[in-house]
């Protein structure tokens, strides 16, 4: 049975995605999710489970890699500079097609930056970051609940896809306390089940097939022919991930474009300007890739405008002009390094953005 | 007829594609000899690092990976996890281990990861072409310090046996020569004695094998094999640097 | 007890005539040929079969596999 319990951001998070069935953890400490590791450490024995404590980013990306190639259900997290050390990991497990579930508590930037919620991440989980051609689904849940969800279905879809997939939330989402219903533990993988289970997996040839996991091919038409196979899977995946929340955006002049923290302040925002007698809806991406370009084709003439509302200095704003195409003007609002903005000081720049384009 | 020598079914039958002579044709056979003889190919887990042995895969038959360069030591820490009752050894090159992977091997040593690593030292970057690796003489020559390595300008090569025995996480460390017929007997005997060691579970295993990079050195491979006896052997002394039953 | 006879077999196609066989025979018993093989190398041949003591000192050093000892019954 789902239990509802108030659990704090960051050890739902590691709840879930052991109930979800992931059983081995490698982590370095960064803040501000570091209670995952502290979770991890303490709770996976529990569950039959194993916590590692890596040497660095680099080490557990790379621990997580040899995980997955030998067919265990990994997790890793951390949190901006810690997920740019792991991009190189994250090219191999992409060309390896190798699974695993990552969580990327993001902060501000650029360099060390600072430690408070950030979305400055958006080009570095949605563009790569790692070298090559590959893409990773990005979820960007707005509440712990949708991100417990998600993290439940993390490491099953993983492994449905044979590619890392990522969560992107913040500090500020790690840290808070919400009550939550906790779903029912699913049966883990044991290690004893993975020949069959993923024959691909490197678990010794006495299971009849040698296993090679590997991303050198050498001779490029050979290579070519491999990134066009995973391009095949990555547009199957365009077509099947996407997911995207709209709200009151049919009639709407002003629509909002948010994700995770920022779309709970730009829903806040929606609902004054809304009391205000100003139409506003929210386009909120739950997907940052694949990116829900078509929710914008909802959009009506009686849109006067899209802002992308952003704790960066418009990063998904290029997503969003490729959904607008054109048709509307659209601005940005945003605070970055850290800051948050208030929803009324959000209500009052999309008043002046509002005049400006009438 | 009566087989005395014949090549170990631990090895594919593709050719390699290393340069001729190159030891490391030498050092894939004696570990996959051993996991023959030992009954273990069946139940082993290899990785590969990058380097001429990237492909060291498509040699070695058991399963396999390959890994980001110098990050072998974490990849087979995550394959352990998984995989507690299987054999599992990373064979990684000089500039992989003792450089870019330095963080990666001191920390699964330090931790006792129970595994074996076998590490190819032959002084130099081959793969990329005879660059001055981590391990490189002073005085030998090569493609980034053409009159010869400097203490001044590049500091002192690495001698990751004496490094790794600082540590009290290995269980097992020695240094071995691939340059003759008898060293290389004594090779082999160090590359059981780390699989037996890690099938004890007494933790970390580590063997360094003295090796030649004939292309990149400019020598023929027999002189190659002279120059490692006269230049390496006496930086890097053989030996045997942790006792398994001191533990 | 009569002499033990060896037949040294070499895998010519995949010999990468390195010579290091050549240089560790204790009696001197093997050649290279003058004929290149497919991969463009000359290989390895013995010059005297029966003068061979079946040391294994060739089959050790060599990095390719590409020698093999029998006993002759």
């Amino acid at each position: 049975m789902a239990e509802k319990v108030l659990m704090k951001g960051n050890e739902a998070f590691a709840e879930a995605v052991i109930r979800g069935g992931a059983r081995y953890y490698f982590g370095y400490p960064i803040t501000p999710q570091s209670e995952i590791p502290e979770f991890m450490s303490r709770e996976l024995p529990k569950w039959g489970g194993k916590f590692l404590q890596a040497e660095s980013e680099l080490g557990a990306v790379n621990m997580a890699y040899g995980c997955g190639a030998a067919g265990g259900d990994g997790f890793i997290s951390s949190s901006s500079p810690g997920i740019a050390l792991m991009q190189e990991g994250m090219s191999f497990l992409c060309s390896a097609e190798v699974p695993l579930t990552m969580l990327n508590a993001s902060r501000g930037g650029p360099g060390i930056g600072s430690i408070q919620p950030g979305q400055a991440d958006y080009f570095q989980v949605t563009r790569g970051g790692g070298n090559g051609d590959y893409r990773i689904p990005v979820f960007a849940p707005a509440s712990i609940q949708e991100a417990i969800n998600i993290l439940y279905d993390a490491p099953a879809l993983a492994n449905e896809w044979r590619n890392p997939v990522m969560v992107l939330v913040d500090g500020l989402m790690g840290q808070m306390m919400e009550p939550v219903l906790l779903p029912e533990p699913k049966e883990p993988l044991k290690s004893s089940d993975i020949p069959k289970a993923k024959p691909w997996a490197i678990s010794g040839s006495e299971k009849g097939e040698r296993s090679v996991v590997k991303s050198l091919r050498l001779q490029p038409e050979v290579l070519e022919q491999h990134v066009e196979k995973l391009f095949e899977k990555y547009d199957r995946m365009e077509r099947e991930l996407q997911r995207v929340e709209c709200t009151d955006i049919e009639d709407a002049e002003v629509v909002f474009v948010a994700f995770g923290t920022m779309a709970r302040l730009a829903t806040e925002a929606m609902e004054l300007l809304q009391s205000q007698g100003i139409r506003a809806g929210l386009i909120r991406p739950i997907t940052l890739w694949p990116f829900p370009y078509g929710a914008f084709d909802a959009l009506t003439d009686n849109t006067k405008v899209v802002i992308s509302t952003e704790l960066s200095m418009g990063q998904l704003i290029e997503d969003v002009k490729l959904g607008v195409r054109g048709r509307f003007p659209v601005k940005l609002i945003h605070r970055t390094g850290g800051m948050l903005p208030t929803s009324l000081e959000i209500v009052d720049k999309t008043k002046k953005i509002l005049e400006e384009v009438r | 007829m009566k087989p005395v020598f014949q090549y170990t079914k631990g090895m594919t039958e593709v050719s390699t594609s290393y340069c001729p002579g190159c030891t490391h044709g030498v050092a894939h056979r004696l570990i996959m000899e051993t996991l023959d003889e030992m009954g273990l190919l069946g139940k082993t887990i290899g990785v590969a690092p990058i380097g001429c042995s990237v492909v060291a895969h498509q040699f070695m038959n058991v399963d396999m990976c390959e890994s980001a360069h110098g990050r072998a030591p974490a990849v087979a820490s995550g394959i352990r996890r998984v995989h507690p009752d299987k054999v599992v050894f990373t064979y990684q090159g000089d500039g992989d281990l003792a450089s870019i992977g330095m963080g990666e091997i001191m920390h699964a040593a330090a931790r006792g990861e129970k595994f074996s690593t076998f590490f190819i030292n032959n002084c130099i970057y081959g793969m990329t072409g005879g660059q001055m690796a981590p391990t490189t003489l002073i005085g030998q020559r090569s493609t980034t310090c053409v009159d010869g390595r400097t203490r001044e300008q590049a500091g002192m090569p690495l001698k990751m046996c004496e490094i790794l025995s600082t540590l009290d996480g290995p269980a097992y460390i020695e240094r071995v020569a691939l340059c003759d017929p008898a060293n290389i007997r004594k090779a082999k005997k160090a590359v059981r004695r780390a699989f037996e060691t890690q099938l004890s579970g007494k933790g970390f295993t580590f063997v360094e094998f003295l090796s030649i990079c004939p292309t990149n050195w400019g020598l023929t491979p027999p002189k190659a094999m002279e120059w490692l006896k006269e230049n390496m052997m006496p930086y890097y002394p053989l030996g045997v640097y942790r006792e398994p039953e001191v533990q | 007890m009569p002499k033990k006879q060896f037949r040294v077999v070499f895998k010519r196609e995949r010999c990468k005539g390195c010579e290091l066989c050549k240089a560790f025979c204790p009696k001197k018993l093997i050649e290279m040929d003058t004929q290149v093989n497919a991969k463009g190398y000359c290989p390895a041949r013995m010059t005297d079969q029966s003068q061979c003591i079946g040391c294994q000192s060739c089959a050790l050093v060599c990095p390719d596999g590409a020698i093999e000892i029998y006993e002759e019954e």
